[in-house]
């Protein structure tokens, strides 16, 4: 019996999956939008009926870009994450990541992940648990190590590989998955509220840290929120969705420059809190002829 | 729900089937090996047939005329060691309760005390059932005469005791700091926040210490029985019968069934109860 | 302060158990109680000395029962609760009985045991205390196995893990702390259960046979040493699972309980 037995090296050896399905030419990779939505709905069934957590929603994101979901609480915006992420699918409508149905970008390792829980494992140290995706996939124990040490220089964190996760505060906590989700390089980022229960402070911190990470590594990135200021802060657009049915009801473009533009001083700019405004009205619903007037985008 | 109902059924018939199969199959001297009897011997007197069980139970007791039934015998022994395990839970539940409320009010009291109660669930004080055997027929307190059913009843308490107290001082000491903050702000003194905080809050830790102590009692009620030697009740007619095995090997099955429905008839009027407390019982720890 | 903490948890029990000692002492001298209603502990201190080696070796013998008895209810527990989290008919199957033999005194079966398994040998105690101590372990490792959190789930998938990788990297180490809670519980049991077994018959060596016999010729000190050995096989059985729950835990960083 192996139920005693929690770190059995039998089952580590050995990759997961094949390198990739032969007909996923890497020509096709780059050149496709890194998330393709169309038409997509999801319906839960319910004892009281039907419920709509998504109704028809269009949606491209295209390769290197950062775009935020962000709207009232049941307006289907983790719901559309977890579609992309392939833990759920969809009941109508079509998805694609790179190209490619999603539970074939999920086998091909195409995505990182983060939650709003670190979900880090408790019981591995803080550089184990950055390793376990490429643990997972069947890279060396060498090269593993190596490429933590990195990501965790990158989070800031490399006087910590050997601590335990509880001994982290969340923020740290939190920036220990981020280096996870990053540890096989992917080129879409997938992130459900993942600052969502830390302080301002901290929160501010991360999030210059994000942009940071996001520039160096080029990654396309897909944000889910409830914060007016992080949409805005970190994104190239932000799409805004209304609640019973979920629906992308406007989708705001930011363009504050590239990534690695952003510091912290944009916080207190004009153009900032401009855009932050021009959010929270589309949040709102406030006067649809001044929100067309803004250029908005609606594709 | 119907689907637990219909595997559950199907489980129990499995152990019959099972219990039928290794008779029919395993040789009747069971399975020895270097002088160890490795399986169980299938032959009539080790395990009769479960139709001959059912037989037995329906026959009169003793082949002397006017003999009541087997089953009714059973049923008015397993009442009466129902009954004595139900009066040492109520004194042992009880005791529990108040030593958890002593201990929550004096952390000096917590400090002495807890590591005695910890320490006396990991040993096997059942062990004392044997020892107060002679209280019943030697022990007078003034006018009051000790009877030997209360022994039985004061190992059953004993038993009782230790999970109620434990599982009821973590249930008194769980309200978070803001309610017991807020009831200090309203000047309410420590009876008041133990009855309308402490001890709502207790439930959900109570209810499962409730149901071990139950379980407990009933198993040191029929321990105590046999040990003690005390008649009327079930575990002294499961060792009786069991003497007489090899001429009547069906008859000890009654009274095994008999233990079985106490047991779940304490474990069922637990449930009840839980289900009196429901309001309090908001999620239960175990 | 500190030492305020101290006083209170170290100095306090001691404290208390050394006046509970004097007041039964006094209690039973001052009273002139007789022997079978509570002797006093000077007069088992007595026996404890005189008797040392028939103690040892009537506690030996139940401790053994107990050791196996354990041993083999905790490994079925493992393979059972294996198999019900695998497949779920199992558990449903199983799920009343399991139910049932946490509320039924096992040790009825004790005597039925012995006509099954012969009356001159130990089996039947150690049947009785695998049942008993397999209970906890396979209640709480089943509910260990099926403890999953929906993040380390969600994870797992976005992975595309295998089932055997989440067998091995979430599952097993979530279930462990699980499984450790149910064995303290099973070690208890284990021995309380090889001793009462042999009040209902069987072969004459063990401590619970030598309290009975203590018992019925009078010898009431002498019983209460022979239950003093009975309490300090508990106490071994609790310290070993506690030392082996810290070894293992503490290695694997599974410091999180259930």
């Amino acid at each position: 019996m192996s139920a005693t037995a929690p770190t059995s090296p039998s089952s580590r050896s050995g990759p997961v999956e094949p390198a990739g399905p032969p007909d996923s030419p890497d020509a096709t990779t780059t050149a496709a939008a890194a998330v393709e939505v169309r038409g997509v709905s999801r319906r839960f069934a319910s004892r009281s009926g039907d419920v709509v957590a998504l109704s028809d929603v269009d949606l491209t994101v295209r390769a290197g870009e950062f775009v935020s979901l962000i709207g009232p609480s049941g307006c289907g915006k983790s719901t559309l994450l977890r579609l992309i992420a392939d833990l759920d699918r969809p009941t109508g409508g079509e998805l694609t990541v790179f190209g490619r149905p999603p539970h074939v970008a999920r086998q091909n390792h195409d995505f990182g992940i983060a939650f709003q829980q670190a979900g880090l494992l408790p019981w591995r140290s803080v550089r184990a648990n950055v390793e376990l995706p490429l643990e997972l996939h069947g890279t060396g124990r060498a090269a593993r190590r190596a490429r933590a040490t990195e990501l965790l220089g990158l989070v800031g964190l490399a006087d910590f590989a050997d601590h335990r996760p509880d001994q982290l505060s969340g923020g740290m906590q939190q920036r220990v998955a981020i280096a996870r989700a990053l540890a096989e390089s992917p080129s879409l980022l997938l992130m459900d509220e993942p600052f969502g229960a830390l302080d301002e402070m901290t929160r501010e911190h991360v999030q210059t840290e994000l942009l940071r990470l996001r520039a160096e590594s080029g990654a396309a990135v897909v944000f889910v929120t409830h914060s007016i200021p992080e949409a805005v802060y970190l994104s190239d657009r932000v799409v805004v969705m209304s609640a019973r049915p979920g629906q992308v009801r406007e989708i705001v473009p930011v363009a504050l420059g590239s990534a690695g533009d952003r510091t912290d001083g944009l916080r207190e700019d004009d153009q900032f809190f401009d855009r932050v405004r021009a959010v929270r009205e589309a949040l709102h619903g406030t006067d649809g002829a001044t929100g067309v007037g803004r250029g908005v985008d609606q594709r | 729900m119907r689907r637990q109902v219909v595997t559950g059924a199907a489980g129990v018939l499995t152990l019959a089937v099972l219990w039928e199969g290794y008779k029919l199959l395993a040789p009747d001297d069971g399975v020895v090996v270097a002088g160890l009897t490795v399986l169980p011997r299938s032959n009539d007197v080790a395990m009769p047939h479960l139709w001959d069980m059912a037989a037995r139970a329906a026959a009169p007791v003793t082949s002397a005329p006017g003999a009541e039934p087997l089953w009714l015998a059973v049923g008015q022994a397993a009442a009466f060691t129902l009954g004595v395990a139900a009066v040492g839970w109520v004194v042992g539940v009880t005791v529990g309760l108040l030593t958890a409320t002593l201990m929550q009010r004096f952390r000096t009291a917590e400090s002495a005390l807890l590591p005695w109660v910890v320490l006396s669930q990991t040993v096997p004080l059942i062990a004392l059932a044997p020892l107060v055997r002679r209280w019943g027929s030697q022990l007078e307190i003034g006018a009051f005469a000790w009877q030997d059913w209360m022994s039985v009843a004061v190992i059953a308490s004993y038993l009782a005791f230790f999970p109620v107290s434990v599982g009821a001082l973590r249930g008194l000491s769980s309200p978070d700091a803001v309610h017991v903050d807020l009831l200090r702000s309203y000047g309410v003194g420590w009876w008041r926040t133990y009855s309308t905080l402490r001890l709502p809050a207790a439930v959900p830790h109570l209810l499962p210490a409730v149901r071990l102590a139950a379980a407990n009692a009933v198993v040191g009620a029929v321990v105590a029985e046999v040990s003690i030697g005390l008649r009327g009740g079930i575990g002294r007619m499961i060792v009786e019968f069991g003497a007489s095995a090899s001429a009547d090997p069906a008859k000890q099955w009654s009274p095994i069934a008999g233990a079985v429905v106490v047991g779940l008839v304490a474990a069922g009027a637990c449930v009840l109860l839980s289900r009196a407390l429901d309001r309090y019982r908001v999620s239960e720890v175990s | 302060m500190r030492a305020a903490r101290r006083w209170r948890e170290v100095v306090a029990p001691v404290l208390l158990g050394v006046v509970a000692l004097l007041a039964w002492q006094a209690t039973v001298v001052g009273l002139e109680l007789r022997p079978f209603v509570v002797p006093s502990p000077t007069a088992i201190g007595e026996q404890l000395a005189d008797h040392a080696a028939v103690i040892a070796a009537a506690s030996w013998s139940t401790a053994r029962n107990a050791f196996w008895g354990l041993l083999i209810g905790v490994a079925v527990a493992l393979l059972a609760a294996a198999v019900s989290a695998a497949v779920r008919v199992v558990d449903e199957m199983s799920a009343p009985l399991v139910a049932a033999t946490a509320v039924v005194p096992i040790v009825a079966l004790a005597p039925v045991l012995y006509t099954m398994f012969g009356a001159n040998a130990q089996t039947a105690r150690i049947v009785v205390a695998a049942i008993v101590s397999f209970v906890p372990v396979y209640v709480n490792t089943l509910r260990g196995l099926r403890t999953v959190t929906p993040v380390h789930r969600d994870l797992m998938r976005v992975y595309a893990a295998t089932r055997r990788q989440t067998t091995r990297v979430v599952t097993l180490p979530g279930a462990l702390p699980f499984f450790f809670s149910g064995l303290r519980v099973a070690a208890s049991v284990a021995v309380i259960s090889a001793l009462v077994a042999e009040y209902f018959g069987g072969p004459v060596d063990g401590l619970g046979k030598a309290i009975t016999s203590a018992v019925s010729s009078s010898n009431y000190p002498l019983a209460w040493a022979y239950v003093a050995g009975a309490v300090v096989i508990g106490l071994v059985f609790f310290c070993a699972t506690l030392a082996l729950e810290r070894g293992v835990l503490h290695r694997g960083n599974l410091r999180q309980r259930p």
